[in-house]
């Protein structure tokens, strides 16, 4: 295997590896946030038993987050030099605006948050929740405005092949930005209401009946109920956009060969890119130019539009981004179903069947495939280019000896292995535990202050 | 150096200013930290738990240095990012990968069933030291002109175990700050030992710089400067001197001092940091690459060095405040 490819491998492992905890970090920090506040309002217990859970999962799910984002920052430098040659200018700021007004301040209030607890006021103990919550967003919204303005660059001229800023606000808020902010800040809620549904169903399988842990699967399920149509509503949004601007990314999506009108939907396919043509394909009539024009007759754009004249084929990957689509959207209409019929079957006090938990079991990491799927999507979608018409992925890569990446990345895909393993089996572990301490309905057992809240317990 | 007033003179200037600063703070920072991570596999269980504690508050925001110090040489200087991180690639990937194995299992360990915790100690003992190990490694590299020749690699593994004993020893420094009674004691003499090692590393560095380099050689022993550099090898001494002294005397009544090794282990690292950088300086990438031919394009550092100058006064604040309110004997921590 060459270089590039090696590198490109490393670099989609790590990433991936990576975003699973941004994506738990993001909006948990919220959810808990939304459980201190009800303790506050309401002076329940339960709030602050679901809220003493979560944070433990917080700690872990945020290492994990800043140990393998430690990781990512190297990497732009060891695997693609070029990049940084061609587009520090613009790269650059941005992410050092993420460290600076990100990256410090979760890591600081974190300390206060999981360790403070009995030593500030809760006031400044909800500050610091709230900062810590605040400081992931923000992180997001810097990372974000940078990989959209990879997919649709703007703001920028271009002298002896240098990228230089010319509008700094064109460039955080490209064409793209907002929908992929929206897109993935919701992903991350989904996630999170997911996993909170999930645990909280295994905890009630292990015969947890606590208050604490019905409110909290109360709170997952009600927030995917709510989260799950705006999100495929700004899914729509997003591509709609993409159409706009990368419409080779959305004719692979589509597995759409030929511009053409009356475009069917296809709900599944085997794309074959030797032959340009779909095998086995499942398809509704007109449903692609209905979706994505709005009208039957709708001209879509179709992949063989982008090969040139010699031959050589300027759009991605047709299988890898079709089949990724079809995941992500797959498991939200599965989120839809799951998650609307739990809420309706919850309504009025009603307790869970296990039937039940047991689905919202098997959807605890469902964000998790949406999230990775989605992203799958969007970067192999905007191949060949990691700066889109100005930056080739290969023209990016590092003259690293493949043998050393190889080894490294073998090295690193061990170590992740491991540690998903292992999280996941804590997870499971401190739920079992959990459940086993609060035995049957027994309620009022309140709270000691700092006690459940270090991580060390 | 040239004219001041002219931006793509003094903004890399700034720039190496501030990524040294980062490093620098970086380096003592989870210096400690790291050394804790070491000891651990010379203390007892209940030990292990109180040592922790007293860095728990404080590793993420200590490693989120090195978050920045990479982050500004990528921003800051793009090409020696690139030409430096390639040179390093084999130590930089592991030193990553002892990161993550320590900052994970710092919260494994608190949370699987007790039979798995001796294992995740040892990992977070063992990613430490790999961490520690590869940032020796790469400075010694560094010094030598980032060529992988066999002299070279035995040198920088030295050094690696150099600034091991380094970071143990401020780690030490930081219990002998933060335990008591037996604890501390232990500390005490942990520092001693591997102050050493430490003093053998600064040396070692502090003679080989100037031997590889003529450049550097003639940057320090040329006349004036060097009546005006004589403060950095003396200061340094001085420094080592006090330490020896104040450790013969530790634990005291009602714990004074027991914050003077810490202060006196952190300035030994200001004072080494400071040689190295009057060395370097301006080089970058040593004798190939300058910060001014490095340095990325002056509108965008602009931009950065505007948010830095809002921001970081903003991070010392409630970084201080971090400190403030976890001042004090670690076993305060509400930890069982
Ligand atoms: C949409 C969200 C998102 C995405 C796409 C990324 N990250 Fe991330 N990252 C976060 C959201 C996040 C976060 C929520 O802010 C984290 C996760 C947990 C945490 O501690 O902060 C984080 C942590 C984190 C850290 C550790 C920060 C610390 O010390 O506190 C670094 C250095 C990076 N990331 C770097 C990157 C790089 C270089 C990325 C792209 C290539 C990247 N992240 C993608
Ligand atoms: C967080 C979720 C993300 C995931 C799961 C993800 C996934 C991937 C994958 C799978 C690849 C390999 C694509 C291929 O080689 O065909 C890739 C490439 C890449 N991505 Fe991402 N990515 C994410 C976010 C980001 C962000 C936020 C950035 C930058 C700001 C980024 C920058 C890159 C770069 C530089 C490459 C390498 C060049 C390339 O192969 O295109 N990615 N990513
Ligand atoms: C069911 C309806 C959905 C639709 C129509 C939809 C649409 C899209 C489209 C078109 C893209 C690619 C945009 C581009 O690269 O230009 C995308 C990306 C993505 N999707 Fe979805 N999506 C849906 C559901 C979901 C769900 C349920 C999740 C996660 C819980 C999710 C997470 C993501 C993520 C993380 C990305 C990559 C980042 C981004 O581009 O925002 N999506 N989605």
């Amino acid at each position: 295997m060459d270089a590039v490819t090696l590198a490109r491998m490393q670099f989609g492992a790590n990433i991936s590896f990576h975003i699973l905890f941004p994506t738990i970090t993001i909006a948990l920090g919220w959810v808990l946030l939304y459980f201190k506040m009800a303790y506050a309002r309401s002076g329940d217990s339960k709030w602050m038993d679901a809220y003493f859970f979560w944070v433990k999962i917080f700690a872990l799910s945020f290492a994990m987050g800043v140990v393998s984002g430690i990781t990512m920052s190297f990497q732009f430098g060891t695997n693609w030099p070029g990049y940084m040659e061609r587009v520090g200018n613009i790269a650059g700021p941005l992410l050092a605006y993420e460290v600076l007004t990100a990256f410090f301040l979760e890591a600081v209030f974190l300390g206060i948050m999981l360790f403070g607890f009995s030593r500030v006021s809760n006031r400044v103990h909800t500050i610091a929740t709230f900062l810590v919550a605040f400081g992931t967003t923000v992180s997001a919204f810097w990372i974000i405005a940078l990989n959209s303005w990879m997919q649709t660059p703007t703001g920028f001229e271009m002298r002896d092949g240098v990228a230089h800023a010319t509008d700094w606000f064109a460039i955080v808020f490209n064409p793209s930005m907002p929908y992929r902010l929206v897109h993935m800040l919701l992903a991350s809620g989904l996630t999170v209401s997911f996993l909170i549904a999930g645990l909280s169903a295994f905890r009630w399988l292990r015969s947890d009946r606590s208050p604490g842990n019905r409110v909290a699967l109360k709170t997952g399920v009600t927030l995917a109920a709510i989260l799950i149509p705006v999100q495929i509503y700004a899914g729509d949004l997003h591509g709609l956009n993409t159409l706009e601007h990368q419409p080779a990314k959305v004719a692979a999506m589509e597995a759409n060969w030929t511009t053409q009108s009356n475009v069917p939907l296809v709900l599944f396919a085997i794309p074959d890119q030797e032959t340009r043509e779909n095998k086995f394909e499942i398809a509704i009539p007109n449903g692609a130019s209905l979706i994505l024009k709005h009208d039957p007759d709708g001209i879509i754009p179709g992949l063989n539009d982008f090969v040139a004249a010699d031959g050589t084929i300027n759009h991605p990957p047709v299988a890898p981004v079709f089949f990724a689509f079809r995941i992500m959207v797959g498991v939200g209409l599965a989120m839809l179903a799951v998650s609307w019929f739990a809420t309706w079957y919850l309504r009025n006090g009603q307790d869970l069947r296990p039937w039940l938990a047991w689905i919202l079991v098997g959807m605890a990491f469902s964000g998790w495939i949406a999230t990775l799927a989605g992203w799958y999507t969007t970067e192999i979608g905007r191949q060949p280019w990691l700066v889109t018409g100005v930056l080739t992925t290969t023209e990016a890569a590092s003259d690293v000896a493949a043998g050393m990446i190889a080894s490294t990345f073998i090295a690193y895909l061990v170590v992740y292995a491991g540690l998903i393993v292992a999280y996941i089996a804590t997870l499971m572990y401190v739920s079992d535990k959990a459940a086993k301490q609060t035995p049957g309905a027994q309620s009022d057992k309140g709270y000691q202050p700092g006690f459940s809240s270090s991580p060390a317990e | 150096m040239g004219d001041l007033s002219d931006p793509t003179v003094w903004l890399p200037l700034v720039f190496a200013g501030l990524m040294g600063l980062s490093i620098l703070i970086y380096v003592v920072l989870d210096g400690y930290d790291l050394g804790i991570g070491m000891l651990m596999i010379v203390a007892e269980d209940d030990e292990k738990d109180r040592m922790i504690a007293s860095i728990g508050p404080f590793w993420d925001a200590n490693e989120t240095w090195l978050v920045l110090a990479v982050g500004l040489l990528l921003v800051a200087f793009p090409t020696a990012h690139g030409t430096i991180l390639t040179a390093l690639y084999l130590p930089v990937a592991l030193m990553l990968i002892g990161l993550i194995l320590r900052g994970v299992a710092f919260d494994f360990r608190a949370k699987v069933s007790p039979p798995r915790k001796p294992l995740w100690n040892f990992l977070f003992f063992l990613g430490s030291l790999i961490a520690a190990l590869s940032q020796g490694f790469m400075l010694g590299m560094y010094v030598m002109g980032l060529d992988w020749t066999l002299a070279h690699v035995a040198f920088a593994a030295l050094i690696a175990c150099c600034l091991a004993a380094a970071y143990m020893t401020i780690g030490s420094t930081w219990l002998i700050y933060k335990m008591e009674d037996l604890l501390q004691k232990k500390a005490v003499t942990w520092a001693k030992r591997t102050l050493i090692f430490t003093a053998f590393g600064m040396g070692t560095i502090s003679l080989a710089t100037p031997l590889v380099s003529p450049r550097i050689f003639d940057k320090w022993f040329s006349f004036p400067e060097i009546l005006a550099l004589a403060p950095l090898p003396l200061g340094a001494g001085a420094l080592f001197l006090g330490l020896v002294l104040i450790l013969r005397k530790l634990p005291k009544d009602k714990d004074r001092h027991a914050w003077l090794p810490l202060f006196l282990t952190g300035n030994i690292f200001v004072l080494g940091f400071l040689g190295l950088a009057y060395s370097f300086y301006p080089y970058v990438v040593p004798d190939k690459l300058t910060i001014y031919e490095a340095a990325a394009a002056p509108e965008s550092l602009t931009i950065i060095l505007i948010g830095t100058l809002f921001v970081l006064p903003a991070i010392l604040i409630y970084t201080a405040f971090a400190y403030y309110v976890f001042r004090g004997k670690a076993t305060d921590l509400s930890y069982d």
